[in-house]
C-alpha cells in the first residue's frame, strides 16, 4: 500500500460568499465513506485562504504563499495499492461538481504525534 | 447642564479615551465587534446621562464603567463565550473576565484598583495587534484608524480615498483574520519587538505621508489623518518613553508639520522648500521636535526615524535656504544609509552631494544608482539626473532625461514642470 496525498482546490473564494452548508454535507458524507473502508489515513480542512500568512525569509505577508486563482482548501491522505486506485478514491470527491479538483501526489515519507493515552 | 458643553466633553473623551476603553472592554469580551459595540453604546449612554445629571469629574471613569457594564450583560447572555470566542489574550492575564462574569460589581472602585500603567499597557498592545505584519499594510492602516483612533468606517474611507463598503469589508477581513489566525492582542516579546515596532512606526507614517500626498481629496480629510498620526505617534512615545525610535518618528512628524502652513502657494500649488516663507513655520513646533530628536539620537547608533527627523531638523533650523547646513545634512545620510540602505535615500544623498561637492559629483552618485531595478521606473532618479546636467552645461543630455521623467510620472502637474524646464533650456 501507498500512502497518497490528495489537494483539493477551489477557486478563490469571494469573501462575500454565502458557506453552503449542502456542500459541506458532501463532503462529510465522502469522509465518513473512506473512514469505514479504511481507506482514509488522515483529513484536514483548512480555513480560508485570506486567514493565510505567509513567510519567506524573515518577511512575513498577510494571504496565500503563491497569487493564484486557486488555493487549496484541504487535503487528504489516503491509502491505496496505486495511483489508479487513487485516482478512483480522488474522483468521488464531491469537489469535482462543485468547480474545483484535486491534485494526487504520492507520499514519501510521514510523522504523525501518536495519540497521547 | 449646557448641550454644547456636553458634546464638547464627548468629542474631547472620544479622542483620549476611546483607545483605553476599547482595549479595556476588549480584554473582557475577547471579541473586537462586541467590544466595539460596548464602547460605543457607553458613548451614546453618556449623551443621555451626563445631559440629564451633567458631567462627571472623571469622564473617562464614568464610560470605563459603562462599557464594562454592558460588556457584563453581554457575557452574562452568551454563558457559551469562552467555547465559542478565540482566546485574544493569555488566560493568565485576563482574570478580570472571570471575576466580571460573577460579579455585580463594576462600579468605580474596579477602576481606580487597576493601576493606570496596567491600562496604558493595554492601549500598546492594542497598538501591535493592529499593526501586526501578518495584515497587510492597508488592513494595519485601517484598524488603527478604527480601533485605536475610533474612527469611523465612512470617515476613514473617506480620508483614505476608497469607498465606504470597499472598506467595510477591508475591516472586516482583517478581524476575521485576527480572530480566527488568533492573532493576540499583546506587546510581542523582546526578541521580535524590533521588527513589530518598525510596523507599528511604519503604520503611523504612511498615516502621516498619506496626510500629504492626495491633493485631489479635501485639505481639511489631509489634515485629519496627520492630526490622527501626530496622536498616535504621541501616544507610543508616551506608551514606550525609552524608545528612541518613536521620539525620532514624532520628532519627524512634527518638524514636517511646523511647516503645514508654509507648504501651499497663494493659488494651493505645493511649494519647494527654498521658496516658503520661513517666517511662518512654527517655531514652538520646532523646539518641541528638536528636543524630541535631541533624545532619539542619543543612542550609539541612531535608527531610521530618528536619522531623517535629525535630516529634517537641520533643514527647519536653518535662517535662509543657503545657509542650510549641507555638510551635516550629508553625514547623516551617510548614516540613514547604513541603517537603511534603500535607492531612494541614496538618490536624496546624491541631492545633498549637489550641494556640498558640485553637480559633478552629484551625477556620479546618480549614474552608480542607474544600474538598480528598484529605480528603473522611478522619475525622480531621471529629473534629479537632468538638474545636474543642466547645472553642468550638458543641456542636449538634460533634456532627454527631461523627456524620460515626464514619460515616467503619472501627476499632470509634475509632467507640466518637468516639460517647462524642456523648453527652459
Amino acid at each position: 500500500m501507498t500512502q497518497y496525498a490528495i489537494f483539493l482546490y477551489a477557486p478563490d473564494a469571494d469573501e462575500d460568499r454565502e458557506p453552503n452548508p449542502a456542500a459541506g454535507e458532501e463532503h462529510v458524507r465522502y469522509s465518513e465513506q473512506m473512514q469505514a473502508s479504511g481507506e482514509m489515513v488522515c483529513a484536514f480542512a483548512l480555513e480560508d485562504s485570506s486567514i493565510a500568512t505567509s513567510l519567506r525569509g524573515d518577511v512575513i505577508t498577510d494571504g496565500p504563499f503563491l497569487e493564484a486563482k486557486e488555493v487549496v482548501l484541504g487535503l487528504y491522505v489516503v491509502d491505496a495499492p496505486d495511483l489508479d486506485a487513487a485516482l478512483a478514491i480522488a474522483r468521488q470527491n464531491p469537489i469535482h461538481h462543485q468547480g474545483g479538483g484535486v491534485e494526487v501526489r504520492p507520499v514519501e515519507d510521514s510523522w504523525i504525534r501518536p495519540t497521547s493515552s | 447642564m449646557d448641550s454644547s458643553d456636553v458634546e464638547l466633553a464627548i468629542v474631547s473623551a472620544h479622542r483620549s479615551e476611546w483607545a483605553r476603553l476599547l482595549a479595556t472592554t476588549m480584554q473582557m469580551t475577547r471579541d473586537i465587534d462586541v467590544a466595539e459595540e460596548c464602547v460605543q453604546e457607553s458613548f451614546a449612554e453618556a449623551l443621555v446621562t451626563w445631559n440629564r445629571d451633567g458631567i462627571p469629574n472623571n469622564p473617562g471613569a464614568w464610560l470605563t464603567t459603562a462599557a464594562r457594564r454592558r460588556a457584563v450583560d453581554v457575557l452574562r447572555r452568551e454563558t457559551t463565550f469562552r467555547a465559542k470566542m478565540p482566546l485574544l489574550i493569555d488566560d493568565d492575564e485576563s482574570d478580570e473576565g472571570n471575576a466580571m462574569a460573577g460579579s455585580n460589581d463594576v462600579g468605580p472602585s474596579d477602576w481606580s484598583r487597576e493601576g493606570s500603567d496596567v491600562v496604558q499597557d493595554q492601549r500598546l498592545r492594542l497598538i501591535f495587534m493592529c499593526c501586526h505584519p501578518a495584515l497587510n499594510p492597508e488592513a494595519q492602516l485601517a484598524l488603527t484608524l478604527r480601533l485605536v483612533c475610533g474612527m469611523s468606517t465612512p470617515d476613514i474611507a473617506r480620508s483614505l480615498l476608497v469607498s465606504p463598503s470597499t472598506m467595510s469589508a477591508r475591516l472586516t477581513r482583517a478581524k476575521k483574520k485576527i480572530s480566527i489566525a488568533r492573532i493576540r492582542v499583546e506587546v510581542p516579546r523582546e526578541s521580535e519587538l524590533t521588527d513589530r515596532l518598525r510596523s507599528v512606526l511604519g503604520v503611523i507614517y504612511l498615516l502621516f505621508t498619506s496626510g500629504h500626498t492626495a491633493p485631489s481629496g479635501d485639505s481639511l480629510l489631509r489634515t485629519e489623518l496627520i492630526d490622527e498620526s501626530i496622536l498616535l505617534a504621541r501616544m507610543l512615545c508616551t506608551l514606550m518613553p525609552d524608545e528612541p525610535e518613536a521620539a525620532g518618528l514624532l520628532g519627524l512628524l512634527l518638524v514636517n508639520d511646523a511647516r503645514r502652513e508654509a507648504r501651499l502657494g497663494a493659488n494651493g500649488e505645493p511649494l519647494r522648500l527654498d521658496e516658503q516663507d520661513r517666517s511662518t513655520w512654527n517655531q514652538f513646533t520646532i523646539a518641541e521636535a528638536r528636543e524630541l530628536i535631541e533624545f532619539s539620537m542619543r543612542r550609539s547608533r541612531p535608527g531610521r526615524y530618528g536619522l531623517q527627523a535629525a535630516i529634517a531638523l537641520l533643514y527647519a533650523e536653518a535662517p535662509t535656504f543657503d545657509e542650510t547646513n549641507w555638510a551635516q545634512i550629508r553625514h547623516l545620510y551617510d548614516e540613514l544609509l547604513l541603517v537603511w540602505p534603500s535607492p531612494v535615500v541614496a538618490l536624496n544623498r546624491a541631492v545633498v552631494t549637489s550641494k556640498t561637492s558640485g553637480p559633478q559629483a552629484a551625477l556620479g552618485e546618480v549614474e552608480a544608482l542607474e544600474h538598480d531595478e528598484r529605480l528603473a521606473s522611478y522619475h525622480y532618479l531621471y529629473s534629479i539626473k537632468a538638474e545636474f546636467l543642466s547645472q553642468l552645461g550638458r543641456t542636449d543630455e538634460a533634456n532627454d532625461e527631461y523627456r524620460r521623467a515626464a514619460e515616467l510620472s503619472t501627476n499632470d502637474a509634475e509632467r507640466r514642470f518637468l516639460n517647462s524646464r524642456i523648453v527652459d533650456l
